[in-house]
């Protein structure tokens, strides 16, 4: 069912829905268009974007923990320890596939 | 192209990764009224009769400008977000709200009138 693999590279969608309609997204904008790799998988929740809608009954999305790097974020350029890293929680339909 | 779109749609809750200026870590005791704006948060959102969700809540909070946002303490946000849900869902309507806060308002100038 789930599209992504631990470990996988992936890449945040660089979309950016128009506003200022009614919307709660909960990928942050800063993430848009990053890069990182898949830490973990929690299972099948409900979209919020269809929730804060009041849309409860549509289908149920994969929420994964991705990795990024301090320097894949913030353009450090190196700077960063390669340790240095952060986890968000990001669900699937935001992710694609990196080769 | 994509630094053109970051100025029109980024949202104003969406800041993470700016500056955001100091920030205050004091403690302080709710008031009356944001414990208030508490209860009635959690009235609506509690089993049978839920009202709505939090994303619904926060859907509301994140569409306020960003005068309203800017301006507006956590609590006073959370009040934006009722007064929005109450009417969206039916529970009360606009008129009532705002026949309620003058009916408040006049008596508290008539208080403040007898001091």
């Amino acid at each position: 069912m789930a599209a992504f693999e631990i470990g996988q590279a992936v890449k945040v969608r660089a979309e950016h829905p128009l506003r200022p309609q009614p919307i709660h997204i909960r990928t942050p904008w800063y993430l848009r268009g990053k890069h990182g790799v898949v830490e973990r998988r929690f299972g099948e929740f409900h979209n919020p974007e269809h929730l804060a809608v009041g849309q409860y009954d549509t289908p149920e999305v994969t929420l994964y923990w991705v990795r990024f790097t301090m320097d894949e974020l913030w353009a450090g350029e190196g700077s960063y320890g390669s340790n240095d890293s952060l986890i968000v929680e990001i669900y699937e339909h935001w992710l694609v596939s990196q080769f | 192209m994509e630094e053109e779109a970051d100025m029109a749609e980024r949202g104003v809750h969406d800041m993470g990764g700016e500056a955001g200026g100091p920030v205050d870590n004091h403690e302080h005791v709710p008031t009356l009224s944001e414990r208030r704006v508490d209860a009635l948060m959690q009235l609506m959102r509690a089993n049978p009769r839920s009202y709505w969700v939090v994303d619904e809540m926060r859907r509301t909070i994140e569409s306020l400008t960003p005068e309203h946002y800017n301006a507006a303490g956590y609590y006073e946000k959370w009040a934006y977000a009722l007064r929005g849900l109450l009417i969206e869902k039916g529970v009360v309507t606009e008129a009532e709200i705002d026949a309620k806060l003058a009916e408040v308002k006049s008596r508290v100038a008539e208080q403040s009138e007898k001091c």
